[in-house]
């Protein structure tokens, strides 16, 4: 246990240093460039630049390759490369806007890294029941999973700072879970997410001075996913990302099909007199998180923001009890 | 925020436990045999169906959960 404590504290101070000194410089960079979009959810004309994409995956990757440096192992490679695989799915994204199937589709690529390195076990575990053996099932179930965390990810980053600091939450609970699961190396490997949007939700927070884009984004959530088949606690990693599910969920089964956000022509949101925002009554709209928290009335940016940080640490609490239970076995 | 988000959240989370454990107790020891090579392929297929209709069936029972909790709370 001793000498993992040295790699744990090198990979987090990497991670995070990484991304938090260079996001200024890409902002600067992006301001000359005049890589813009304006913020939706601001009185004044204000423009934030995007995307912040590159800066978190040299945290993660330079972070990684620190770790593979000690372990050697071939699940920190499957986690990079699927997570890179997915930022520049995001970044082609984030330079050409591609149609609604673009993004799932192309995800699929960015898992079979997982499969080829053979760093997977088609064991599902379940809390208090056990596991099942479903192989065939399982390489469905690694196709199927990166495209949903990492488009899950990429649906909730709709406000300042929520998409960076609900990763922080559900990575960080997905450490503890393993922790607890005494899977101690995949824990320390899981740190670096935790650590990367620490120190980007310092310039996502709001008032946003860069956004995730596309390929920040789908960054995290591919590399959420990673971890959860890599460390098997593919279970544990949906509850805590359940918030993000219900948003990706309710948003499915009121449009019915995949489509881009910039496609939809309803508004589910909009804005009070004194700009803070409040549910629409429009019936093509999709119904959404934030849409529904809204239902009891308006709220300001940041009151929503804060309503789904405590629906994901709710997640989070319920992610590190399913964790205990995995040690139980009726 | 009401409670209904919560309540929402902790339904799909019980859902999961619940759908853990009838994975693993109906779909766990299920076997085919006779069929030699093919026991193994038979076996992974039909698995496979099962747990695509319990997933269905899941996403079913949620939406009729998400329904009846949220037209309550705007309701209320």
């Amino acid at each position: 246990m001793a000498e993992l404590i040295i790699p744990a504290i090198i990979s987090c101070v990497i991670a995070f240093f990484t991304v938090y000194v260079i996001t200024p410089p890409l902002i600067q960079f992006l301001q000359k460039r005049n890589l813009a979009v304006k913020d939706m959810n601001k009185k004044d004309h204000v423009m934030v630049v995007r995307p912040g994409g590159p800066s978190i995956i040299a945290g993660i990757i330079a972070s990684e390759i620190v770790l593979y440096g000690f372990f050697q192992l071939n699940e920190i490679l499957a986690i990079m490369i699927t997570s890179f695989i997915a930022f520049v799915i995001g970044y082609v994204d984030d330079r050409k806007v591609m149609s609604g199937w673009f993004k799932p589709v192309a995800l699929v690529i960015a898992a079979t890294p997982i499969i080829l390195l053979g760093t997977y076990d088609s064991n599902l575990s379940f809390p208090l029941f056990g596991t099942v053996q479903i192989p065939a099932l399982y390489l469905g179930l690694i196709i199927f999973m990166i495209p949903i965390t990492g488009n899950t990810i990429n649906s909730i980053d709709v406000l300042n700072g929520v998409a960076s600091g609900f990763m922080i939450i559900a990575s960080f609970s997905l450490s503890i879970a393993l922790f607890i699961l005494q899977n101690y190396e995949m824990a320390i490997i899981s740190l670096p997410l935790g650590f990367a949007s620490l120190a980007f939700y310092k310039y996502h927070k709001i008032p946003s001075k860069i956004f995730p884009g596309d390929s920040g984004a789908l960054t995290l959530g591919a590399m959420y996913g990673a971890i959860a088949i890599v460390g098997h606690v593919e279970i544990i990693a949906a509850v805590a990302l359940l918030p993000a599910i219900i948003n990706s969920f309710l948003f499915l089964s009121s449009m019915k099909r995949i489509v881009e956000h910039r496609q939809i022509k309803g508004k589910p949101v909009e804005h009070t007199e004194d700009f803070r925002l409040q549910a629409t009554s429009d019936k093509t709209a999709p119904i959404t998180l934030v849409r529904l928290i809204l239902a009891a009335g308006p709220l300001s940016e940041k009151q929503v923001g804060y309503a789904i940080f405590k629906l994901a640490i709710f997640s989070g609490i319920l992610a590190i009890i399913t964790a205990f239970m995995m040690r139980v076995q009726i | 925020m009401k409670i209904g988000l919560f309540g929402f959240l902790f339904a799909m989370w019980a859902l999961i436990i619940a759908g853990g454990g009838i994975l693993v107790t109906i779909l766990g020891p299920f076997s085919i045999s006779g069929y030699g090579d093919f026991d193994l392929l038979l076996t992974s297929i039909l698995k496979a169906i099962i747990a695509i209709i319990l997933v269905v069936i899941w996403v079913l029972v949620l939406s009729k959960l998400k329904n009846w909790i949220f037209k309550k709370e705007i309701k209320s």
